[in-house]
């Protein structure tokens, strides 16, 4: 037996025995897909409701029709993956704390913060990530834009770093529930945080607009987990500012820090848990 | 009669006496819900700003300016704060499919009825307590309203708040109720929720829908659930249209008491509960 556990097999298995929970409530399953597919058809709706009225969104900015959907496609790949792999885990941990459940997470001979973030996979939320694909080549075949080489290399990487970023923050949060008790509003604060990063970040302008940029481009970078992949579609449009180019090196920097960060806060939680009676 | 006055009355005083244990982390969750409109806000900001460098002159996108936008947007919030149900519907499910619900059927006391005073009840305790950040939130954003409406309009506007929290008590309760038959409701409350959040104007003003879509939405009860207590404030409704209006609102409580009504009754008769 080797001393260190198969990683990767792990995770296999958590993927498998999700999909047989999932397939036992083939209904449960199809209807949640739908829902959520339907959730951002809706959304998907309002924003072309918008672009009914105006050409784009923020004056100079580049997000026109087109554009902006690629950020809800580039939105969506984030958010769907970062849903089916962490949000449920995330939700359970605030629980597992409460309830005491934790012990047994801790006892398992691997690194519980992996046991605890990837244990449920959802895969229904793997709807949204096709609905984000076929928004994407849909809204990359109306751009009539052909991404370059580096881009289509660069795109999945920064996507990467959008979750990364999300998953730290969420990981972060929910292991605050070790300090706070209860953390019922988890949902809401993710919910409240997130949607400053469901914008183009060019819209937060102005005496309140430029101070909350900074807060959420460099204390809690949520602003750059859709921005940067998605102006890495459309920068064509735009001349190169210096932004452009430190803004991505800025972005590899923020997902690697907040990931560090939240390992931190992670092992703080865990010093810090009594667990309960037992 | 003395006797249910009296009933009513402990009701309604033990559940805002139940609803005051957790008041701070109810005003806190009152001012947090105003942060989305700090990015509508920004968002409408530079919507209004790519058509003001387009055309080059402020325009309004169906009858609304900026500033109206967002303060429809502020509106919405009162009117939500009055028509939100949380739990209502699951909540009755949920007493239908445990059992829980035999106890309204044994002891003398009407379900609709208790439901409705606990619902008024915690709503009191809530604009008690939320009437701070609301009034903090609105103090701040006064520069987005033309000063305060006459008092016709404002009693107008009250009244059609009064009638969309009575609307989307029965209109829930309503969808509670097939529960009798469903067990769970939780995919059509999903439906409804979806459906709410796009249609009764809590996303945009409904007035931006055009042509067919507009008509259809003006004619489903959604609308009266956030737009038209906020539209009344705008000034957007007046005249024959404003008698009209909250006469039409009042057709549809009236509609959807009966329907909660009709569903309990022959819910009941299909109703089997069994042990203790």
């Amino acid at each position: 037996m080797s001393p260190r556990p198969s990683y990767f097999k792990v995770f296999l298995t958590f993927a498998r025995n999700s999909l047989v929970r999932d397939m036992t409530f083939r209904a449960n399953f199809v209807i949640d897909t739908l829902a959520s597919i339907s959730w951002m058809a809706m959304n998907l709706g309002f924003y072309a409701l918008i672009f009914e009225y105006t050409p784009s969104i923020g004056a100079d900015t580049g997000w026109g029709k087109y554009e902006f959907f690629l950020f809800l496609a580039t939105g969506l790949l984030v958010n769907s993956i970062v849903q089916t792999l962490f949000m449920t885990n995330a939700d359970e941990f605030s629980e597992l704390i409460r309830t005491g459940s934790l012990d047994f997470a801790l006892l398992k001979p691997i690194d519980t913060q992996f046991l605890v973030s990837l244990q449920r996979i959802e895969w229904s939320s793997l709807g949204n990530l096709v609905f984000g694909l076929v928004l994407l080549g849909y809204a990359l075949a109306k751009v009539e834009y052909v991404p370059g080489l580096v881009q289509v290399v660069l795109y999945p990487i920064y996507v990467a770093c959008g979750v990364a970023i999300l998953y730290a923050l969420m990981i972060a949060m929910a292991a605050s529930s070790v300090w706070l008790g209860r953390n019922q509003t988890l949902y809401d604060f993710w919910f409240y945080i997130t949607n400053f990063s469901r914008y183009p970040r060019e819209i937060y302008r102005g005496r309140f607009g430029d101070p909350l940029r900074w807060f959420f481009t460099f204390i809690i970078p949520v602003l750059v987990v859709i921005n940067v992949p998605a102006r890495l579609l459309v920068r064509s449009l735009h001349p190169q500012t210096p932004e452009d180019w430190l803004l991505p090196l800025f972005t590899l920097l923020a997902a690697a820090a907040s990931l560090w960060a939240s390992r931190w806060v992670f092992n703080r939680s865990l010093v810090s848990y009594r667990s309960a009676s037992s | 009669m003395r006797n249910r006055l009296t009933t009513w009355g402990t009701i309604l005083r033990i559940s805002i006496e139940e609803r005051l244990v957790y008041r701070g982390d109810f005003a806190l969750g009152t001012l947090m819900r105003f942060l989305p409109i700090v990015t509508q806000i920004f968002l409408w900001g530079a919507v209004f700003a790519a058509l003001g460098a387009a055309k080059g002159a402020p325009s309004r996108i169906a009858g609304y300016s900026c500033n109206d936008f967002i303060a429809y947007y502020l509106l919405t919030m009162i009117s939500r704060a009055f028509s939100s149900m949380p739990g209502l519907a699951s909540g009755i499910a949920r007493d239908i499919r445990s059992g829980t619900v035999k106890k309204y059927l044994i002891q003398p006391i009407d379900m609709l009825g208790f439901l409705l005073l606990y619902r008024i009840a915690h709503k009191l305790v809530y604009y008690v307590v939320a009437a701070v950040p609301f009034a903090l939130v609105f103090f701040l954003c006064r520069g987005f309203f033309h000063g305060w409406p006459d008092a016709a309009t404002l009693l107008a506007f009250l009244a059609s708040l009064i009638l969309s929290f009575l609307l989307g008590f029965f209109l829930e309760a309503t969808i509670g109720m097939v529960g009798f038959w469903f067990l769970e409701v939780s995919s059509l409350l999903f439906v409804y929720m979806l459906f709410n959040f796009f249609f009764s104007g809590h996303m945009f003003p409904i007035d931006m829908l055009p042509g067919v879509w507009g008509t259809l939405v003006k004619l489903i009860p959604l609308q009266y659930l956030a737009y038209f207590p906020a539209a009344v404030f705008l000034g957007k409704v007046s005249g024959a249209d404003l008698v009209w209006g909250l006469a039409i609102q009042l057709g549809w409580v009236v509609l959807f008491v009966i329907a909660s009504r009709v569903t309990f009754h022959v819910g009941v008769r299909r109703y089997s509960g069994f042990g203790g």
